[in-house]
């Protein structure tokens, strides 16, 4: 029989229930990997559900650091018998199923064409502890024994993670260790060693291994943001709760104890996104966490503040749509509702993160463009990101780096006599000036509306007041793009006719995809879209290029209908590559579709020089 | 409403406040409602609560819904900031705006529509997290914007002009208030000024969330014989249950009265409210008391008026949040950002 044989190259994947704290002991084993210099990409795919339906952990180790869903399963690791079946199935063939054989499993149930090794991780667990919550608990450690013994993971890294975790918790510390020995002596004793194999390496460096939440929630703390307002849904409810973690212990006063911020949990994204427009109307920095169905409440609000000229931040941490949709699943399908968001002529600024790393900057970017433009920014990331540890750069800031305030009118300046006017494009740039409330005693005081005005903040109806303050919001979202991140460039080693658009999480799997198909002599040149509204940059890039593969994980081809309507770009041009299923997009799915469709595509002779 | 415009210069004989300003410093633009509508009598009253009680108009964010009570924040206190925002969300609003500075003053314009109907559910979350504001319902019991629909706080029974009768039970902004922990309510009548005034200075005076209910009759779609927010019939049913003076801290208090007649009760900034009593059996400091008091009323169909319910030991948001003083908005980078030290700690931790 086949059998899979990799070193620091292979795809663990643990079936467990939900609430059984197996994600914290599946954890540790990729933490574990980590220490020993070895990338390691983990994905909780879990339900939406506290406890009893199933969950899983998949664990990519890979030495290269494509950290994408690679698609496949090298070892299962199965500790649920409901979903026994789909998960055997899974399993590559030649690769390996390790499973709980305390209960004897019909014969019929297994495959011919992978390797089994069973262990009775419930009998050992059973006999060692009486006590039902601990059972529950250190079963998870004894299975994670038994897999450092079969994949040659270091024990003392797994102990020294303890020992971090349960500083000052000794008896919690011992039982843990105690726990993983327990596994790990039976698999000695009894299991037969496999193929595949953690080797020390020294591949991590510097990186940091961090969720995108976490990551956007410290990136609001360095920018600034002292406003936060939010509701919970799944997948963003963590930004909040990591911004609350995060300004306890960073902006709280150290004379007084006070709170340099002010969090509110409101009674709806209605709310939220109400209070994040009344701080940013009264000149403080402000954001809201939310997900799809938070973003269509949220709409009218959106409008008002993009007319109204208010700035506010929004993270958006997409999932399935449309309606409740798959709320622990992840999509990049709210790109045309968050672009066009609100009745009316709208279109807003877009930040597409790759990962934590991203989610930080972009975050605390997104408060300085919020300001600079008087608008509502969306930081647009996804649950893949969002709710999964990511290896990445570490989170850098510079020291000299100020808040841009933007235009805002001083009591100085009005009392020099200059002129205010809040719709007013003094610069040319379409950006006013505003005011804070309370200001001044007699001078820059207007009033605010979303309703029809005139250059002055005054009521008005009439169609040319109108038409120019419209007029001057469109030169405001031109000298947006001069303001957002540039597209990213990955050039193919030579020259080729074929081009790759992609954004956000489908970042790690696209990178390595087009490795995958430079080997199979397939060059691509690929652009990471990085914002909207999008540069000259992108629609020369595509022009360059006879086809344009655009990436997306969504079923529409969002991107692809904003870059035909907004970049001017020939749709012809565009060739939608989509997955939409709710699992993040693999590099083998990526390396699949395009292939197949260069080869289509290439039934028609090449120019000279050309290689694709 | 007048199309005359208002003479900017002042005559130099106005009166002005300690903070030097006449009360034509408070006023706004030219009313654009219906000549006679109660909503602007409600502006007046605000003129006069600021002037009197020497706010600088700046110091004060006006900020509203939609609808015709939602237009009148741009009919008085023409200096200051304003947000005419989203249909029944000037709440959350006017939250946010009240986070970022502490400092200024905020009143809330809003009306039935857009309170009972609309925007019932943040009218009830403004006031259980004790945001410091003042928040006017100007309640006509009908829409007026749209020609004369029935809000939420029509009474069953009530006809409308074309002569419907409204079949949905009555919304009382009053007990839901006291219900979801607003810790200052008022209910006033826009055709009684005396009664109004010293009503929203000692609401402005107030910390924490204060309510005041207007009833404030639509002239052109609910003033008829058979509306139950008309001036006639409010004038007839109207309880008032007490009589307020109101002394901010600064002030001696000049007023003469008999024994046992008043009832003094001093607010977290030290200003006075004397209330005279009408009713005698009414405590204003009772919630529970007060509540079953409007209902008891109400089943008669009475209309209480008056301060109906203070309590002195009102907390705020920012007090509960535990917010710095310095309002946030105005902290900077030094204040706000911790600095590549701490994020080295950080990016340490995640390794």
């Amino acid at each position: 029989m086949q059998k899979i044989e990799a070193v620091n190259d292979f795809v663990v994947k643990f079936a467990n229930i939900n609430g059984s704290g197996s994600a914290s002991a599946n954890e540790l084993f990729a933490r574990a990997i980590l220490r020993m210099g070895v990338p390691v990409s983990p994905r909780n795919i879990f339900p939406s559900n506290i406890q009893g339906l199933p969950t899983w952990f998949e664990v990519r180790v890979t030495e290269h650091g494509y950290l994408g869903r690679r698609g496949g399963v090298d070892m299962m690791v199965t500790m649920n018998p409901q979903t026994w079946d789909q998960d055997v199935r899974e399993i590559d063939p030649g690769g390996y199923l390790f499973y709980d054989s305390s209960k004897p499993v019909p014969r019929a149930r297994f495959r011919d064409d992978i390797h089994v090794i069973g262990m009775p991780v419930t009998e050992i667990c059973n006999n060692a502890y009486t006590d039902s919550r601990e059972r529950q608990l250190l079963k998870n450690i004894i299975y994670i024994g038994a897999l450092t013994q079969l994949l040659e993971i270091d024990p003392a890294e797994i102990e020294k993670l303890f020992g971090e975790q349960y500083k000052g918790k000794e008896k919690l510390f011992d039982a843990n260790v105690q726990a993983l020995n327990l596994g790990r002596d039976y698999a000695q004793q009894h299991l037969k060693r496999i193929a595949l194999k953690v080797e020390r390496r020294d591949a991590v460096g510097d990186k940091v291994f961090v969720d995108g939440n976490s990551a956007a929630a410290l990136g609001c703390v360095y920018g600034g943001a002292t406003v936060c307002a939010w509701y919970p849904i799944t997948p963003s409810s963590s930004v909040a709760e990591a911004f609350i973690r995060y300004t306890q212990k960073l902006r709280v006063d150290p004379a007084t104890g006070q709170h340099r911020y002010a969090i509110v949990q409101a009674e709806d994204e209605l709310a939220s996104i109400g209070m994040v427009v009344g701080a940013g109307w009264n000149g403080a920095r402000s954001f809201t966490a939310t997900s799809g169905p938070g973003i269509s409440l949220m709409t009218e609000f959106i409008g008002l503040a993009y007319f109204a000229e208010i700035p506010a931040v929004l993270i958006n941490v997409q999932r399935g749509g449309p309606s409740t949709g798959m709320p622990t699943r992840t999509q990049q399908a709210d790109v045309l509702a968050c672009a066009y968001a609100s009745h009316g002529d709208t279109r807003h600024v877009l930040l597409f993160p790759e990962d934590p790393y991203e989610c930080f900057e972009m975050s605390a970017q997104a408060l300085d463009l919020a300001e600079r433009l008087q608008t509502p920014i969306f930081v647009m990331s996804d649950l893949d990101i969002g709710m999964n540890q990511r290896l990445c750069r570490p989170f850098a800031w510079d020291e000299s780096r100020e808040y841009d305030r933007g235009k805002v009118m001083t009591r100085d300046a009005l009392d020099a006599g200059t002129d205010f006017g809040r719709y007013l494009d003094v610069d040319g740039d379409g950006i006013p000036y505003r005011t804070y409330p309370g200001t001044h005693p007699t001078k820059g005081g207007y009033f605010t509306r979303g309703s029809t005005k005139n250059a002055y903040a005054g009521y008005s109806e009439a169609g040319a007041d109108y038409v120019y303050n419209m007029q001057r919001l469109l030169r405001k979202f031109e000298t947006a793009k001069s303001l957002v991140p540039l597209p990213v460039l990955t050039a193919a080693k030579f020259p080729a006719r074929f081009a790759a658009i992609f954004y956000g999480s489908t970042s790690p799997a696209m990178h390595e995809a087009l490795d995958a198909l430079a080997e199979q002599g397939i060059y691509i040149n690929a652009l990471r879209i990085r914002a909207f509204p999008f540069q000259n940059e992108i629609a020369d890039f595509i022009a360059a290029h006879s086809k344009v593969f655009v990436l997306e994980q969504n079923l529409d081809g969002q991107l692809t209908t904003l870059l035909i309507n907004e970049a001017g770009v020939s749709p012809a041009s565009l060739i939608r590559v989509l997955h939409y299923d709710g699992t993040p997009i693999t590099a083998r799915f990526i390396t699949q579709e395009i292939a197949e469709r260069v080869s289509r595509i290439n039934v028609r002779p090449l120019r000279e020089g050309m290689v694709a | 409403m007048t199309y005359l415009a208002k003479p900017t210069l002042h005559h130099p004989s106005l009166t002005k406040n300690r903070v030097g300003f006449t009360r034509r410093d408070y006023e706004g633009k030219i009313s654009t409602l219906c000549a006679g509508c109660g909503h602007d009598s409600i502006s007046a009253a605000i003129i006069q609560a600021c002037w009197e009680l020497d706010i600088e108009p700046h110091r004060v964010a006006k900020l509203s819904g939609i609808g015709c009570s939602s237009k009148t924040p741009d009919y008085f206190l023409g200096n200051s900031h304003g947000f005419n925002t989203v249909h029944g969300r000037m709440p959350s609003v006017l939250t946010g705006a009240y986070l970022a500075n502490r400092e200024l003053i905020y009143l809330g314009v809003s009306g039935d529509g857009d309170s009972a109907s609309i925007g019932l559910g943040q009218f009830a979350h403004v006031m259980r997290r004790g945001v410091n504001m003042t928040y006017i319902v100007e309640n006509n019991g009908v829409y007026g914007l749209t020609k004369g629909q029935f809000s939420a706080t029509a009474d069953k029974g009530s006809k409308s002009k074309r002569g419907q009768v409204n079949n949905d039970a009555p919304l009382d902004l009053v007990t839901l208030a006291l219900v979801m922990g607003a810790t200052f309510v008022g209910r006033g009548f826009s055709g009684d000024k005396t009664q109004l005034v010293p009503l929203i200075k000692a609401a402005l005076a107030h910390q924490g969330a204060a309510v005041i209910d207007v009833l404030s009759p639509c002239l052109a779609f609910n003033n008829h014989t058979g509306s139950t927010k008309s001036y006639d019939y409010v004038r007839e049913h109207n309880e008032a249950v007490n009589r307020l003076d109101f002394w901010p801290q600064r002030e001696e208090i000049t007023a003469e009265y008999g024994e046992g007649e008043v009832t003094e009760v001093r607010q977290h900034d030290g200003s006075v409210v004397r209330l005279r009593k009408l009713h005698a059996d009414y405590d204003p400091t009772d919630r529970i008391r007060a509540m079953s008091y409007i209902q008891e009323h109400a089943a008669r169909g009475e209309v209480v008026t008056g301060l109906l319910y203070l309590d002195v030991d009102s907390a705020d948001l920012h007090e509960q949040l535990g917010t710095v003083d310095a309002p946030l908005n105005t902290l900077g980078a030094a204040e706000l950002c911790p600095g590549l030290a701490a994020l080295e700690k950080i990016n340490a931790s995640l390794r």
